[in-house]
């Protein structure tokens, strides 16, 4: 079909004014939140219903055209770059609260409601929504539940996919089709578990119902400083060895408590090797405080210099600034950042830690480490400047370093972002080839055609084969059974 | 005891693909009443057991599949741990696998999280015989699509679980259970109060007399928490909880078709005929009655639920619509089927176990 009889049939599909087709209206589509990687889509697509998103997926399957869902495109590993030859799926126009059920303790939502406007819906009725990625002021349900997003309270309150009942998710062929239910669990398969974080290759999502929780009655926010970062990781385990579950427990290292402190003012120790804050809730007063003294006295055997316990909701707050504004912080004092998103089991903190700093001597190149240290998902920030030639690619192999280091300590190469187009080749770290090809499969299960969001998360064989030269592990060549070109 | 038979296993499994004989996996034998027919080979896990890796303070435990569940359950509570999810066993010889492969979750998950909640990763033997690894040992991991949760509740028939990894919490300090007799509605309507309040609920449940709610942590909390509920203390709470898991507790005992209703718990009562326990706060809702099988599933599906025949379902023999699992819309039943063809693709595994492809 050309282009312009292409645009003619959306046209009889959609307002005209929900299809773009100009430079000037497809450039803001260009990246998403990896904005080192840029591409203009063939045409921009802003449905209203959902019989258009059903009625745009059976036009596009016949024309066999691909397409990228998108949110409001925050994404940090390319997820929603557009194809050159693809359409972008924008939801962003779904944006109303349908329904909120407060004896179910659910709501349901369009797909482009913003993460924390759920909760600020809600507020009023002593419930929120758990799961608070830092970019729930612009982040949408439907990236969230495409992305498994995660956030400072994972560690209690779980991901995404333990917070949602119910999605409905058109398919590659245009039909719609209702996942999970109104109870704790539906018939069959747990297709809302190998949806949720598919990345937008499995089907487009055009309704969540989310699970909502009570507010905690009683909150505290400890702030410990260490001058030795292992005595700081160290200090992570001995609380979870304690039996305390933290709602929030987050690392900062030196650079990134430096850069949050002169961004926010947030009264962090600059000279400290490391701080980590911890967040508490419970019922009762008595019952926190019991838990503040636990912590506090966990912090000092572990040689915390020192301990602080807010004194106010105000004090919590500020604690919580800086490493809320720590991204933007390092932002300041650097040209560019590339955020990293490894995890590992916590006592691999100490190990890993010393190979990034290794790492960045040699490639001459400084992190600043913000992690969510309660379930050992680092986010090293690698300091660059695009604009000096070839420190993109030094920085992105760095990065990949990192994620290879991660899978080494038996971790994994993304906790919450996602793989997208920026963490592919470390895909081939993490997985067999065999592995990756029941991937393969169970996309093709959905998406006979590899139309939703294709050359995203599962790299091709081929792909792990020809990158297999690269990355020789103990003298093993990894993929020995293929070809190499 | 500890064995790693994955080989073994394998080569049965390779050896029945080639010849298209069917398999039915079987633990500790402990499930056998639940889910569809049990046709083929046996192919025995139990004898794949042992822990693979467990580190208390990672709060991560890697596990063969035949391990029994009350080991697990013994060497976690040894380092003041659990499984969050408060498995039901159904019978001595449970095993961790064949709860998993289930995806059965006692009292505390509406308001701990299901078994798949808990779940981080497997190793799996497929229906093509390849021996595959999903998910990881650590609490986040969006590499890959989720299989270690597909696999979770499929019972068997997309694979055989070998190892899991499962995330685990400490016990927690004190448990006490509250209990007020009420009327039906009154039940639910108090049930659905407290959950939405912070309390540090684990367990609620109406009997058809009696609500009982049982809550769980430090001794201040507790205290905290009784003095804004009422309720009066039972003293064999801990019995009580135990008898409901295990499908103990009087109410289980009778000989009618035993229907499991998965609904939205403030849910009015359902005018069915029958006898009632609900669990879950009233998210899942327990039914022993002869009525009809479509009449029950029309009354749960005009809910947004779905009705799962549980036990003796020899009851409706050549009865239509009788079938255990809930009919899946034919969308989502299409989706099941290629991805069956995906993992086990001679369809050997657990043939005819899980719902009617």
């Amino acid at each position: 079909m050309s282009q312009k009889k292409l645009l003619a049939s959306l046209k009889s599909i959609l307002p005209s004014h929900c299809v773009l087709s100009t430079e000037e209206e497809l450039r803001p589509y260009e990246c998403d939140g990896l904005s080192a990687y840029r591409q203009i889509p063939k045409l921009v697509l802003l449905p209203e219903t959902v019989d258009q998103v059903q009625q745009v997926m059976r036009l596009c399957y016949a024309e066999k055209l691909p397409v990228v869902a998108r949110g409001a495109g925050t994404g940090l590993s390319g997820g929603a770059l557009p194809l050159a030859d693809g359409v972008i799926l924008s939801l962003a126009k779904f944006n109303q609260i349908l329904d909120v059920d407060y004896a179910n303790r659910i709501a349901r939502v369009e797909p482009g409601v913003r993460n924390l406007a759920i909760s600020e819906a809600v507020g009023r009725l002593g419930l929120y929504y758990a799961p608070d990625p830092s970019s729930q002021i612009a982040c949408t349900i439907g990236g969230n539940v495409a992305e498994n997003s995660g956030g400072v309270h994972c560690l209690k309150y779980g991901l995404t996919v333990h917070n949602i009942a119910q999605i409905k998710v058109v398919t590659a062929e245009g039909e719609l089709i209702t996942i999970g239910g109104s109870g704790l669990d539906a018939p069959g398969y747990d297709l809302l578990a190998l949806l949720t974080g598919s990345e937008g290759m499995l089907g487009i999502i055009v309704e969540v119902t989310v699970k909502l929780i009570p507010k905690p009655d009683f909150v505290q926010v400890l702030l410990a400083a260490f001058d030795d970062i292992e005595k700081a990781a160290t200090a992570v385990g001995d609380i979870i060895a304690q039996g305390v579950i933290p709602a929030g427990l987050e690392m900062m290292d030196n650079p990134a408590i430096r850069a949050a402190e002169a961004f926010v003012h947030a009264g962090y120790p600059v000279d400290a090797a490391a701080i980590l804050l911890c967040e508490l809730d419970g019922g009762s007063e008595e019952e926190l405080s019991e838990q503040v003294d636990t912590v506090s006295n966990i912090l000092y055997q572990a040689q915390a210099s020192q301990v602080r316990v807010a004194e106010d909701a105000q004090q919590r707050a500020t604690f919580w600034q800086g490493r809320k504004a720590a991204f933007p912080a390092v932002g300041r004092i650097s040209p560019d950042y590339y955020c990293m998103d490894g995890t590992i089991p916590r006592k691999q903190l100490p190990a890993v830690l010393k190979r990034i700093s290794e790492l960045s001597k040699e490639y001459g190149l400084a992190v600043a480490n913000v992690f969510h240290a309660g379930d050992g998902n680092l986010h090293p920030l690698i300091l660059y400047d695009a604009n000096i030639p070839g420190e993109l690619e030094r920085t992105e192999q760095f990065g990949g370093q990192i994620l290879e280091a991660c899978v080494g300590a038996g971790g994994s190469i993304t906790g919450e972002h996602g793989v997208g187009v920026e963490k592919i080749d470390q895909m081939c770290v993490q997985f067999q080839p065999l592995e990756l090809e029941y991937f393969h499969a169970i996309k093709d299960a959905f998406d006979e055609h590899g139309l939703l969001n294709p050359g995203k998360a599962v790299p091709t064989l081929h792909r792990c084969a020809e990158l297999g030269a690269m990355h020789v592990h103990k003298g093993q060549l990894p993929f020995p059974e293929l070809e190499r070109f | 005891m500890e064995k790693d038979l994955s080989l073994e296993l394998q080569a049965q499994v390779t050896a029945a693909s080639e010849q298209d004989t069917p398999l039915r996996i079987i633990g500790g034998d402990s499930k056998a009443f639940y889910g569809g027919e049990l046709i083929g080979e046996a192919l025995s896990v139990a004898g794949h057991r042992g822990i693979v890796s467990y580190e208390p303070s990672e709060l991560v435990v890697t596990v063969r599949s035949g391990t029994p569940l009350k080991d697990l359950e013994r060497v976690l509570a040894a380092q003041g741990q659990m499984l969050p999810f408060e498995p039901p066993h159904y019978g001595d010889g449970a095993t961790i696998g064949g709860t998993i492969a289930c995806g059965f979750s006692g009292p505390r998950r509406p308001f701990a999280g299901a078994a798949r909640d808990f779940v981080l990763g497997c190793k799996v033997l497929t229906g093509k015989g390849d021996i595959v690894s999903f998910g990881g040992q650590v609490m986040k991991n969006v590499a890959g699509y989720d299989v270690a949760r597909l696999m979770t509740g499929a019972l068997g028939t997309l694979g055989v679980l070998l190892e899991i990894s499962l995330k685990v919490l400490p016990m927690p300090e004190q448990e006490v259970t509250l209990s007020m007799p009420l009327s039906t509605t009154e039940a639910l309507d108090v049930m659905c109060a407290r959950a939405v309040k912070p309390l540090p609920l684990t367990a609620a449940s109406y009997d058809g007399e009696v609500v009982c709610l049982r809550l769980s942590g430090a001794p201040s909390a507790l205290k905290a928490a009784q003095k804004k509920i009422a309720g009066e203390v039972l003293d064999y709470g801990e019995q009580y909880w135990r008898e409901v898991r295990e499908q103990e507790y009087y109410f289980f005992q009778s000989t009618l078709p035993l229907w499991r209703l998965s609904l939205a718990p403030a849910t009015l009562p359902l005018p069915l005929q029958g006898q009632w326990f609900f669990d879950w706060g009233g998210a899942q809702r327990w039914l022993a009655s002869d009525m009809m099988p479509a009449d029950i599933r029309d009354a749960v599906a005009a809910e947004g639920g779905h009705a799962t025949l549980f036990r003796n379902k020899h009851y409706y023999e050549g009865i239509a619509y009788a079938d255990v699992f809930h009919p899946l819309s034919k969308p989502v039943n299409k989706i099941h089927q290629k991805l069956k063809t995906v993992f086990d693709p001679k369809n050997i595994l657990n043939r005819d176990r899980f719902v009617i492809f």
